[in-house]
């Protein structure tokens, strides 16, 4: 078998709801299994717990190395004790996302059947709303007896959960943090995701979505995916930097000789294809595509006819926007709508757009500006909230 | 916190909601906050200063005075604060309709154009002033919309608005002497204080005009 399946047979901790959940799509899932990590402690008065909701390709594994990379936790720099989201003080929770494929009930996991003879949804795996992702991780926060969450936080997809929280539930969440997000998704970015799946699709490996049966991964088509989904992560000023039009000689055995026309190769080609061949081993493809697909549909404003001040009229939660210059897959002007639909509901918004050249990508990057916003929004929080 | 904002918090009642345009430092959004117990919030252009704000835990967000009050509900806010800015906003009479509107009182401080000194060096150099307020050139400063403390008044008047206390202030913030005669205060307070609220029939802040 192929390491996506044997990743799938890693086990990670979870908690298991058989009455499962009702989805936005009118299908009842069950059973919903939900993969989490905590980090510190819940204090006597369960006041201190702090959500960190990842992004699409991310997991639950924040603030310690990855189990299948060895690699340190995608915020390790941010979480931790001491650190800004400090571990010492709050009680830091991170769940892998419904529809995921590091634990969390997802089309990977294996599809209840009469028969018993089980086999994983694949793409038959209903469709997955970011609404529906936040209410398989309001089971668990129920489930821990946790009755308000200080703070929510996350960045890209996870803001588009940060924001569902605060509309949906928002007498349990004190504080939010979106950071890296919009309130819906754009146009330019369902096209991309479009032409991500369309990589997928076109690799022979991928077999009507049913590649389990044929021990085989849409590697290539995933690969290509994630190489055209992290252009769109970065800048081109951070391309520039970082890559220029460095050349190097192209590795052995790909048939490429010197002088012929692929005989070199740029240094950010090299640079992408490594990017793509490691993300193959740790993502499934059909879980690639359920999230950028429940991404796409996210509309915070979709059942006020686009009105992005009503999900959250009334609202007590305490916002903190953070966007980044450079940022063109979620750019500053979308921020700035959230932040001005939040004032015209009198939110206590801030509102900080940060100066880097790292694109999107930056809010997973060393970014001091944004590590002391986020102290100090959770410190000014907590001071308001009166958590000692 | 300089001299004329502790007037300013001074005109503030605790526990009220306050929004500070060009809240800066953060100094009197940090005072109103701690000592006076209100729920303060800042707008503040300077992307730096946000950011420094925001890490010292006070509620600030990125914009300016012309283009981010419009999307406040009405009575949002007990007071709101603009300070030394008025002179340069774009649209002054309009962001005076947009405090007024989202908030029930108006605290707003400007440099006088007034002084003796600027009628003094324009009267005999015939150029345009430049004092220790007025420090740019003409060509070069933020503040394209001066005026002087009567003039304020007359707008004041004109839109109806109701003025609830006023002082004229020397540059650090010193409270002038000039409380009774504001022929007087014209002449010789570097920066003029008001705390405005609307008129009963006010019709300045439907903004219809």
């Amino acid at each position: 078998m192929d390491q996506t399946v044997s990743a799938s047979y890693l086990s990670h901790q979870h908690v298991a709801f058989p009455d499962g959940l009702m989805l936005e799509c009118g299908f009842h899932l069950a059973p919903v299994e939900v993969a989490y990590r905590t980090y510190g402690t819940l204090s006597p008065r369960r006041d201190n717990a702090i959500l960190i909701c990842h992004a699409l390709t991310g997991d639950q594994y924040v603030a310690e190395p990855h189990p299948l990379t060895g690699k340190p936790g995608w915020w390790s720099r941010l979480v931790g004790p001491g650190l800004p989201i400090d571990t010492d003080r709050f009680f830091v929770i991170c769940i892998n996302v419904l529809g995921g494929c590091m634990g969390s009930t997802g089309p990977r996991s294996p599809r209840p059947c009469p028969d018993g003879r089980c086999e994983p949804w694949g793409t038959d795996f209903p469709p997955i709303t970011i609404r529906d992702m936040v209410q398989a991780q309001k089971l668990l926060i129920d489930h821990m007896g946790i009755t308000r969450l200080f703070a929510v936080l996350g960045g890209s997809m996870g803001g588009m959960q940060v924001l569902e929280w605060a509309a949906a539930f928002p007498e349990m969440v004190f504080a939010a943090i979106p950071i890296a997000t919009a309130p819906f998704h754009s146009a330019q970015n369902i096209a991309f995701n479009e032409v991500s799946r369309q990589a997928i699709f076109a690799d022979p490996q991928w077999y009507g979505g049913r590649y389990w049966e044929h021990d085989a991964i849409p590697a290539r088509g995933l690969a290509v995916a994630r190489m055209m989904a992290h252009i769109t992560y970065l800048s081109e000023e951070a391309l520039n930097r970082k890559f220029g039009r460095r050349v190097r000689s192209a590795p052995q055995g790909t048939g490429a000789n010197p002088g012929s026309l692929f005989g070199e190769m740029f240094e950010v080609e090299s640079y992408l294809r490594h990017q793509g061949s490691t993300f193959v081993r740790r993502f499934d493809a059909n879980s690639y595509l359920t999230i950028t697909r429940a991404m796409d549909y996210f509309d915070i404003g979709a059942e006020y006819e686009g009105d992005l001040s009503q999900p959250f009229r009334g609202t007590h939660t305490r916002f903190c926007i953070v966007s980044f210059s450079s940022d063109w897959l979620f750019p500053t002007s979308q921020a700035r709508l959230l932040a001005r639909a939040l004032n015209r509901v009198a939110a206590n918004v801030s509102f900080v757009e940060i100066d880097s050249d790292k694109g999107h990508d930056a809010f997973l990057l060393d970014e001091p500006d944004l590590d002391r916003t986020i102290r100090g929004f959770v410190a000014g929080a907590a001071e308001y909230a009166r958590i000692a | 916190m300089r001299l004329d904002q502790k007037l300013i918090a001074g005109m503030i009642r605790p526990g009220t909601r306050v929004l500070d345009i060009g809240s800066g430092d953060g100094l009197l959004l940090d005072y109103l906050f701690r000592v006076s117990g209100c729920d303060a919030r800042g707008i503040e252009i300077d992307m730096q200063e946000v950011t420094r704000s925001v890490a010292h835990g006070l509620p600030v967000m990125h914009g300016d005075a012309d283009h981010d009050l419009e999307h406040y509900p009405d009575d949002a806010f007990d007071y709101v604060v603009l300070q030394r800015t008025l002179q340069a906003v774009e649209r002054p009479r309009e962001v005076l309709r947009q405090m007024l509107r989202i908030g029930r009182h108006a605290i707003v401080s400007f440099p006088n154009f007034g002084h003796w000194q600027l009628r003094f060096k324009l009267l005999l150099s015939g150029r345009m002033p430049m004092t220790a307020v007025w420090d740019t050139p003409w060509y070069e400063t933020p503040n394209i919309h001066p005026c002087t403390i009567l003039d304020f008044l007359t707008l004041c008047r004109d839109e109806g608005y109701v003025v609830q206390e006023w002082m004229a202030v020397d540059e650090d913030g010193e409270r002038a002497p000039w409380r009774r005669s504001i022929r007087l205060a014209n002449l010789f307070g570097e920066q003029a204080l008001f705390l405005l609220r609307r008129g009963d029939t006010h019709r300045g802040a439907s903004g219809t005009t």
